[in-house]
């Protein structure tokens, strides 16, 4: 297993004469990328995930321990603040969220903010709010099973999702379904996750036609859901925790990869792609 | 603006009739709650200004209690598919206690399974559409999703025309609104016949020009 790539002094801003050395990489892509290379073997352990949801119910068998958990409160102007989460899950998504990660990924660590609760005329904010938060967090993986149409925001997204890309911390982010504009699953910083109907919940397709870049399993998953219960599930929201948990395994075992590369490493390992180089 | 003013502001063409959009939206969840052979279906329209949820057409189920209840806009299912603007299906949800103990307290029964869908229109989302214990099939396909996102579509038009509708009454209810002023002189040109209705008619016809140049 690689160690993380060493801290550079000064920024990349270009590439001196001589100094391509100074790029070597800490882990050669394999002639040809596997699973096996990609995530065999891996439990996701180290790997910090973020559920930014409904809050994450604890104690939840098909959960497990909780890291942490916060939420966001929306003061008068739209004034964030941050404060530890006592209320749980206030709808049930975020816990099988959360579950579904921990399918994939039993060791990883879960952690929860909360963006749902502040009412609707507050949830823009929330949700900005709640994403810098998560990135300034530095974990590796945020998912992000929503979105919003509002305009006014997709800017402001567009900052953070690109602050996050550069921090190497992975944005999972919902596609919509339906033919409407909306943020930030559109923008190229992010992974971002429809739908497929089957029923193995490490299959996943490569989409050749964007935006939408990947396809999980989202029709009819069993999900950890409130009061220690399941239920059974259906939408590209839970499509999502399943490229996160997955994406998860692939930092448990290579944590030096950046975001582009992992978004490589999951083109190449991707259902309708493993197995061309042969 | 009394109920005949009105009426003759929608004659006018000032103002379309809020009962006619109701009955589209009526028929909107009628029709769903139909294809999808479901035991109720409902629209909840956003109410900015307590921000809450509000039942505003049921069909099946609940018809008769259900309309103007409300509901939180950023809590339960209804309140996070309005937020994440992301469509859901659940079964098997009635074994979470409290979904079940508030659905039983509004509805009077407990779905097993919902599907809830957001009525997006422009850039907002104006409130969602449920549909509330279809059969359980064998499994549910993502062509059933895309359906609901087309009813939703459907529904979000017959939403945003409502509220259109609405706003305008607000508007010509405030007497001293210019909106109010030209319903008032349709109201008045409704109410002339013979040589006074044509002259008004040519009065206002001369106001058209002269507005125009």
């Amino acid at each position: 297993m690689a160690e993380p790539a060493p801290e550079r002094p000064l920024p990349a801003w270009s590439l001196p004469a001589g100094a391509a050395e100074s790029l070597a990489l800490p882990t050669q892509l394999p002639g040809r990328v596997t699973r096996e290379w990609a995530w065999g073997g891996s439990t996701g352990k180290g790997v910090r995930v973020c559920i930014l949801d409904s809050g994450i119910e604890r104690d939840h068998p098909l959960v497990g321990e909780l890291a942490g958990a916060v939420a966001v409160e929306v003061g008068e102007d739209d004034e964030i603040t941050i404060v530890d989460d006592a209320e749980g899950d206030l709808c049930g998504h975020g816990t099988a969220c959360a579950g579904i990660v921990r399918s994939l990924a039993p060791d990883c660590e879960l952690y929860s903010v909360r963006v749902l609760g502040a009412g609707f005329t507050g949830s823009g904010a929330a949700l900005l709010g709640g994403l810098r938060h998560a990135v300034e967090q530095d974990f590796h993986v945020i998912n992000m099973s929503l979105s919003t149409t509002k305009s006014q925001f997709a800017g402001l997204l567009h900052e953070v999702a690109d602050l996050a890309y550069f921090k190497r911390t992975v944005l999972v982010a919902s596609a919509h379904n339906m033919p409407v504009e909306s943020y930030p699953w559109r923008f190229s910083s992010v992974i971002s996750v429809g739908s497929h109907e089957e029923t193995e919940a490490e299959t996943f397709y490569y989409n050749p036609s964007p935006p939408v870049e990947f396809f999980a399993r989202g029709v009819d998953v069993e999900v950890a859901w409130l009061g220690r219960t399941q239920a059974r599930s259906t939408g590209n929201s839970f499509a999502t925790p399943h490229m996160s948990g997955i994406c998860a395994l692939i930092l448990g075992k290579h944590p030096e990869l950046t975001p582009f590369q992992l978004k490589s490493a999951l083109y190449l390992t991707a259902t309708n792609v493993e197995g061309l180089g042969d | 603006m009394t109920e005949d003013g009105l009426r003759a502001a929608v004659a006018a063409g000032v103002l379309a009739s809020e009962e006619a959009h109701r009955a589209l939206l009526q028929a909107t969840v009628e029709v769903a709650r139909g294809i999808f052979y479901a035991r109720a279906s409902s629209v909840l329209l956003y109410d900015e200004t307590t921000d809450e949820l509000v039942f505003e057409a049921v069909a099946g189920e609940g018809s008769d209690s259900l309309v103007g209840q409300r509901l939180p806009s950023s809590t339960g299912i209804g309140g996070w598919v309005l937020v994440t603007r992301q469509p859901i299906v659940l079964d098997d949800v009635s074994q979470d206690p409290r979904f079940a103990k508030d659905a039983a307290q509004k509805t009077g029964f407990v779905p097993k399974g919902l599907m809830c869908v957001p009525l997006i229109h422009e850039e907002e989302p104006l409130g969602v559409l449920y549909v509330l214990d279809r059969p359980q099939q064998a499994r549910f396909s993502l062509e059933e999703m895309e359906l609901l996102g087309l009813f939703g579509n459907q529904a979000a038009i017959a939403l945003d025309l409502l509220q259109k509708a609405r706003r305008a009454k607000a508007v010509l209810d405030d007497s001293g609104s210019d909106a109010a002023l030209l319903a008032r002189v349709a109201e008045n040109l409704e109410g002339l016949d013979g040589k006074r209705r044509a002259a008004g008619v040519d009065l206002l016809r001369s106001l058209e020009a002269l507005f125009k140049d």
